[in-house]
């Protein structure tokens, strides 16, 4: 029997006095993988954040596991201007993963450092390692986004739009990496794409949202399903 | 130039302003990267009018201006971070306000006279005895906790929505962040001046960043190339007989031109932005 993560009880999120998701029920098991699909504005990010703990639902409650309640949530969100031109290592960014370890000592220890490399070579960037964040291609960065992620947890992975603007190649190789994450160790992975039809290959479980759920359950039966089958259009 | 050391003012100004450029420069870097270069500006306009009231009151200018800066550094936090106004609006309004009421609190006392000059453009004479063991103190305790949080400062500059979702408390460390660039303003602005000071923190970054590419890299060159400047700038001063404070920033721009023009002959990011790599 596979453990519960997260459940959420009919939640309701908005900004200030509008409302943009209502009544979410959900539960994820150990392993999954929900891939959120909606178009714009369907409310996908404002549930991402709230679920990685940067914003409070306004009405019902989400609970995680007390595993995920001490930080071990690993969270890709969309890139900011910030980082555009921000001086930093690859293995800078990487190790910034790792702080919800550390929590008493300040400073990274050989087991923060041995972990970041572990990661790194699984994502083939070990050579980039003091390559400056900023010069490397979209999907480079995606990888040493998707690095720290895994410094942070080994057990659930968040990803916002992981492969916004990088080009069909890329994009198969960053899904092709989470789905390895996924199956090779495990991991839970909840993720927010405009892509349906990737979606439905590789995760099992879908969460159609329209400012209310849409449909949740396994991927196949949403295939069946009238808002599936709607969405992804034959 | 010994004989510059002979005074005991310039001393207490060494020291001082060392310590001071040390910890704007390492703050320099966060608030340039988290694109707030003027909150500087902003505060160092309400530290001013916190001196006037002092200077009015007749209270110890350190004391007064230290805990009213910090808080209104709190206040700009908040606000640019709530939405509620846009950061550069909030940080004009605030910067202006505060000065306004600062010229006509000192102007009520004693008409527009030498300390409003002091305190704009700074004075080398302004660091008494009693003030040093304070700034020393402070700017040692700014600089400590800079380097115990380094690696959290960067990840909250860096990433902060990440951070705050592996449970790193971003609005404790960016509220730590204000408070020390607080404090460190109070105690540099007035010997750099309130209207300099905010290049203290912006200079020194935005020169090591033409040059580095890694975040530990661009810091400490700008930590080093902060105290060179100011030194270079008190001796320029003292030999010239020229204000501290613009002697030091007028080192900074030569620094900082020097540095662009090394970036743009190796075709750093200028020379990229202008296209000319091709």
């Amino acid at each position: 029997m596979k453990k519960t993560l997260i459940k959420c009880n009919d939640v309701t999120l908005g900004y200030e006095n509008m409302t943009v998701l209502e009544h979410v029920s959900f539960e994820l098991k150990e392993a999954d993988y929900l891939c959120v699909v909606g178009e714009n504005g369907a409310g996908k990010s404002t549930l991402i954040k709230c679920l990685a703990g940067l914003k409070k639902p306004a009405e019902g409650q989400i609970e995680l596991s007390p595993e995920l309640a001490r930080g071990d949530v690993g969270y890709l969100p969309q890139q900011t201007a910030i980082q555009r031109d921000f001086p930093a290592s690859v293995r800078e960014v990487v190790m910034s993963g790792c702080l919800n370890r550390s929590r008493i000592i300040p400073f990274y220890t050989k087991a923060d450092r041995e972990r970041a490399s572990k990661h790194m070579e699984e994502l083939g960037i070990t050579h980039l390692f003091d390559r400056s964040y900023r010069e490397l291609s979209g999907g480079q960065q995606q990888r040493v986004l998707l690095a720290r992620a895994l410094c942070a947890s080994g057990r659930l992975l968040i990803l916002d739009e992981p492969v916004t603007g990088l080009d069909p190649v890329i994009t198969s190789e960053i899904y092709d990496i989470i789905k390895t994450f996924n199956k090779k160790y495990n991991i839970t992975i909840i993720m927010v794409s405009h892509d349906v039809k990737t979606a439905v290959k590789s995760a099992n479980k879908i969460l159609h949202l329209k400012h209310s759920v849409q449909f949740f359950g396994s991927t196949g039966d949403y295939i069946n399903s009238s808002a599936g089958r709607e969405f992804i259009g034959g | 130039m010994l004989e510059m050391l002979s005074y005991p003012f310039i001393i207490r100004a060494l020291v001082v302003g060392t310590l001071v450029s040390l910890c704007s420069a390492l703050l320099g870097v966060n608030l340039v990267l988290k694109r707030y270069s003027m909150i500087g500006d902003g505060l160092s306009h309400v530290a001013f009018s916190a001196m006037a009231v002092a200077t009015v009151m007749n209270w110890a200018p350190l004391w007064v201006a230290i805990p009213v800066v910090i808080a209104a550094s709190y206040i700009l936090l908040r606000l640019s971070s709530d939405g509620r106004l846009s950061g550069d609006s909030a940080i004009a309004l605030l910067s202006t306000g505060a000065l306004a009421v600062g010229i006509f609190i000192i102007s009520m006392k004693s008409g527009i006279n030498t300390d409003i000059s002091n305190y704009m453009f700074g004075s080398v004479l302004a660091i008494s005895k009693s003030d040093v063991s304070l700034s020393v103190a402070l700017s040692l305790a700014v600089l400590a906790l800079y380097v115990l949080f380094y690696n959290k400062i960067f990840a909250v500059t860096f990433d902060e929505p990440f951070a705050k979702a592996t449970g790193v408390r971003a609005d404790f460390y960016n509220m730590l962040i204000a408070v020390l660039t607080a404090v460190t303003i109070v105690l540099g602005m007035r010997m750099i001046g309130a209207l300099l000071i905010s290049s203290l923190i912006i200079f020194p970054a935005m020169s090591s960043m033409r040059l580095f590419k890694c975040f530990r890299n661009v810091v400490i060159c700008s930590a080093a190339i902060s105290v060179v400047c100011f030194l270079a700038g008190l001796m320029v001063s003292y030999e010239y007989s020229a204000p501290t404070g613009a002697s030091v920033v007028i080192i900074n721009i030569a620094v900082f031109a020097v540095f662009c023009a090394i970036d743009f002959i190796r075709g750093g990011s200028i020379a990229k932005r202008l296209n000319l790599r091709k």
